[in-house]
């Protein structure tokens, strides 16, 4: 089964991390990626820019409406996301209890999810 | 992440919200930045042993208007409010209250605390330096460090600038579109300013405190840009200021001398950073209300866009530079319009295009260097070697010296 792990935080607390706590996060990420690696239940693993990079589409009218920032006003904003696989919810919260001991505050929303196409032919991220 | 890591990021994060909204309900900066750091200092105490509250913002704006009438009431020697403690679990209805009172107004809050830096009659160092003491909330020290001064210098550069802007008279009601727009236009060539001095420091590793002034530049700018969205200047400052940052890696060489853009080594670059400018560049476009944020940001895309030097589309940067010294004219506009054209028509028509500069740069260390190169490329080796002498003269750096006198060598 797969799940996406929706990581949600305070973009400003995030943002006002020092370049040192922010690589040390990271590092500590790392770990626990590498590990799903090895385990064969990494999937893609996103970071997303700031909400002041994002553009919202509204198509509730026609044509639709271009509006500039994140979809919604929120506390918390969606920053990034994992694709795991897992054998169901009770280890893919174990997968995410680790992933908030090396990155803690915020939420993680678990979503399975199934995948469409993993990409289309030619895609190179 | 340590608990006290953890609210230091979260108090920094909330900083100007907060302070704005306290500033706006005690209208007095002292009162305000007093019922801040209680605040702050409660929420040391309090945040490790209850957990963090769902809104620090909104808790610290609670407890920091409660202390400060407390103090007022205990003065009067009246009842005091119930302590924090019963406010620590801000609980949803708290949080919406809070949000009631001081939502629609955050937006507003944070760009008058920021503008209140911006007083037109301190120079912009002390502008710069109120801004990070204020807004971002260094110590002193920190601030001190960044500029190269003693603390106590510095401590006395900014109680001057603060007694200065606190009897300035600065409007608490919403402002109107004229001067919000005014308004957002001198906070974000402060926060410019701000980015410059660190940028002017060189890169990143050689002078850490300084350099971490482009961050905070780079942070400022995402705050303001996420309470205003649909600002196409702000974009393009954000943008600007990220497609610059974006090179500091490689503008030092090992030695830390300044290492031109077309020597850099451009595989140091941030790509992440590159690629968050190019897509506000383009939310910017959209709008179709150019500015000179806009342009200058297009044209730092230009060079970082190219794959090496060699590919710069430099026809491109002239004509945008045509377009910035019609938005924004100024000799030093046209003296970096006069490099692209260098390159495009030769230096002939360059060194015509600044000549007519000579007696409004007669200070600048950069017209210098380039009528320098631009005379020596067309082999009037005398004239260009004094050129580059008074450069020299001029130049603010050892690494700025150091870069003509290898220019002088190459004269032979």
């Amino acid at each position: 089964m797969l799940y996406a792990i929706l990581c949600y935080n305070s973009e400003q607390a995030v943002g006002a991390w020092s370049k040192q706590q922010d690589d040390a996060v990271m590092v500590k990420l790392a770990a626990v990626q590498e590990k799903l690696a090895r385990e064969g239940r990494l999937g893609p693993v996103a970071r997303l820019m700031p909400t002041t990079a994002a553009t919202t589409l509204r198509k509730t009218q026609d044509p639709p409406l271009v509006l500039d920032g994140p979809f919604a006003e929120t506390k918390e904003q969606l920053l990034g996301f994992y694709v795991i696989d897992c054998t169901g919810l009770e280890q893919a919260l174990e997968t995410a209890r680790e992933l908030a001991q090396a990155n803690p505050g915020g939420a993680y929303e678990l979503r399975p999810l199934r995948l469409f196409k993993a990409a289309g032919p030619g895609f190179q991220a | 992440m340590t608990d006290l890591a953890w609210i230091d990021a979260a108090v920094t994060a909330a900083r100007p919200q907060a302070l704005g909204a306290l500033l706006r309900y005690f209208r007095d900066l002292d009162t305000a930045e007093e019922a801040f750091q209680e605040a702050c200092l409660r929420a040391l105490k309090n945040w490790p042993q209850n957990g963090p509250p769902r809104d620090p913002t909104a808790w610290l704006i609670l407890v920091g208007r409660n202390t400060a009438i407390d103090a007022v009431r205990r003065r009067a020697r009246h009842e005091p409010l119930p302590d924090e403690a019963l406010i620590s679990d801000l609980g949803d209805t708290e949080a919406e209250l809070a949000e009631r009172l001081d939502g629609a107004q955050y937006r507003d809050d944070v760009l008058r605390l920021m503008f209140i830096c911006c007083h037109p009659e301190l120079p912009a160092t002390q502008q710069i330096a109120l801004a990070l003491r204020i807004v971002s909330g260094l110590s002193v020290r920190q601030i001190a460090r960044a500029f190269l001064v003693t603390e106590a210098a510095m401590e006395q550069r900014i109680t001057r600038a603060k007694s200065r802007v606190t009897q300035a008279d600065v409007a608490f009601e919403a402002p109107g579109p004229p001067e919000r727009a005014a308004r957002l236009a001198a906070v974000a060539a402060m926060i410019y300013l701000l980015f410059n001095e660190g940028y002017s420091a060189g890169g990143r590793g050689l002078d850490e405190p300084r350099a971490a002034l482009c961050d905070e530049a780079i942070r400022l700018a995402r705050l303001l840009l996420s309470l205003y969205p649909g600002e196409p200047e702000i974009m393009g400052l954000t943008a600007l200021l990220l497609l610059q940052h974006a090179r500091a890696p490689a503008r030092l060489d090992a030695q830390g001398a300044a290492v031109l853009l077309e020597d850099q080594n451009r595989a140091l670059w941030s790509r992440e950073m590159i690629d968050e400018g190019l897509a506000l560049i383009d939310k910017a476009m959209r709008h179709a209300r150019p500015g000179p944020y806009q342009v200058q940001a297009a044209i730092a895309a230009l060079h970082d866009r190219a794959p090496d030097a060699a590919a710069t589309d430099w026809a491109q940067i002239d004509l945008l530079y045509a377009a910035l010294e019609r938005l924004a004219p100024s000799p030093v506009v046209t003296l970096n319009r006069a490099v692209a054209v260098a390159k495009v028509k030769g230096p002939a028509e360059a060194l015509a295009m600044i000549e007519p500069l000579g007696p409004r740069l007669s200070g600048y260390f950069h017209f210098f260097g380039l009528r320098g190169a631009l005379l020596g490329q067309l082999g009037r080796t005398a004239e260009a070697r004094v050129a580059f002498d008074r450069a020299i003269a001029l130049a603010h750096t050892a690494a700025e010296a150091a870069h003509i006198r290898m220019h002088l060598d190459r004269l032979g």
